[in-house]
């Protein structure tokens, strides 16, 4: 259950962010989640629900924005059906990941006095 | 202040930020991987399930090492939960290391590497492994610093683990499979493994050893020392 630390990295951030906006509260929170980033969307949103209380983020709804895995050729860009061998049946070379394992904090929504 | 309508109310103000939520750890990571390339060490993290082999593999190590008196002189880094007793193996090995108790946390970072850098008694070493915490999801997530990734899979946790686990086969530089002088006893299907391996690891490259009979071993350390030429080349390069 690294979730637990990962919404503690997030709610951090966060939290420097709107102090440096001289932030009262934060409203939404957005993050986008790759499908191979090893982070369940599930199981972040529970983290987040428990860690949020008495913290900035406390009123803050998080958005999560899953992202799924693509994999393509870096030859001919082909990409493969989900679940195919990762090597471009064409080139004869391995694929390479063009989508899918972010994890990132793309914008929050804080109230400024 | 709103002062569009003069509602009183406070301004929401949008802040894009775009940045990977990991990026403290990364940052840590980077500066782990710097102290590693100012002094030539090649830094690989090993990770795999509990009881997969992990310290068995560097026990293994180690003694082909202390047989051939030829370098490269090792060191490592443990992460255990609650206890000390790998560390105690690899010391028992003749492996200078240094345990890091994660208490509760399944996985190491990066912040945790670096702090145990600096309390690793340790003579000048040119090979350190970083022994992860016995887990086939969380470690995959945090960059440590390291060069490669190596994951051990044993025999008897069976063919279907790659698929099931793609983000930490995706992220692996070599397989090791270990325990295969168990093979004998048990139904395990290679072809099967390597199929799942290959959907997952786009260069999929999988190593059958055994600590125990010492099958595979020579392969192994003529891995690692392809790693240790290409990372002394890449130095005599910068």
């Amino acid at each position: 259950m690294h979730e637990y630390s990962i919404v503690r990295a997030l709610i951090d951030r966060v939290a420097r962010e709107a102090a440096e906006h001289r932030a009262t509260a934060v409203r939404r929170v957005e993050v986008r989640v790759g499908e191979l980033s090893g982070v369940e969307s599930g199981l972040l949103a529970t983290a987040y629900e428990t860690f949020r209380e008495r913290t900035i983020c406390a009123g803050a709804e998080l958005v999560i924005r899953p992202v799924a895995a693509r994999w393509s050729c870096p030859r001919c860009s082909a990409e493969p059906a989900a679940g195919a061998m990762l090597r471009c049946p064409t080139c004869a070379v391995p694929l390479r990941l063009a989508a899918g394992d972010d994890l990132v904090l793309e914008r929050i929504e804080m109230e400024v006095a | 202040m709103c002062e569009s309508c003069g509602c009183g109310d406070n301004d929401l103000v949008p802040v894009e930020v775009q940045e990977r939520i990991l990026a403290a750890n990364d940052r840590a990571a980077a500066h782990n991987r710097e102290h590693f390339a100012a002094h030539g060490v090649l830094a690989i993290n090993l990770m795999g399930s509990p009881g997969s082999g992990k310290t068995a593999v560097l026990e293994a190590t180690a003694r082909t090492l202390a047989r051939g008196g030829r370098p490269p002189r090792i060191a490592a880094l443990s992460g255990d939960l609650a206890t000390d007793l790998d560390g105690e193996r690899l010391r028992a090995a003749g492996i200078p290391a240094r345990t890091i108790t994660t208490g509760s946390a399944c996985h190491l970072d990066a912040e945790m590497v670096h702090h145990a850098l600096h309390h690793l008694e340790a003579p000048d070493y040119d090979l350190l492994f970083v022994e992860n915490v016995g887990n086939l999801v969380c470690p995959a997530v945090y960059d440590l610093g390291q060069a490669f990734n190596v994951v051990a899979l044993s025999v008897t946790e069976g063919e279907d683990k790659p698929v099931k686990y793609p983000v930490m086969f995706r992220k692996a530089d070599l397989v090791l499979l270990t325990k295969v002088d168990l093979l004998p006893h048990l139904q395990f299907d290679l072809g099967r493994l390597l199929d799942g391996l290959r959907r997952v690891m786009p260069e999929a490259l999988l190593l059958p050893m055994s600590a125990r009979s010492g099958e595979g071993v020579e392969e192994w350390m003529g891995w690692l020392e392809g790693r240790r030429t290409a990372l002394h080349a890449a130095e005599a390069r910068a």
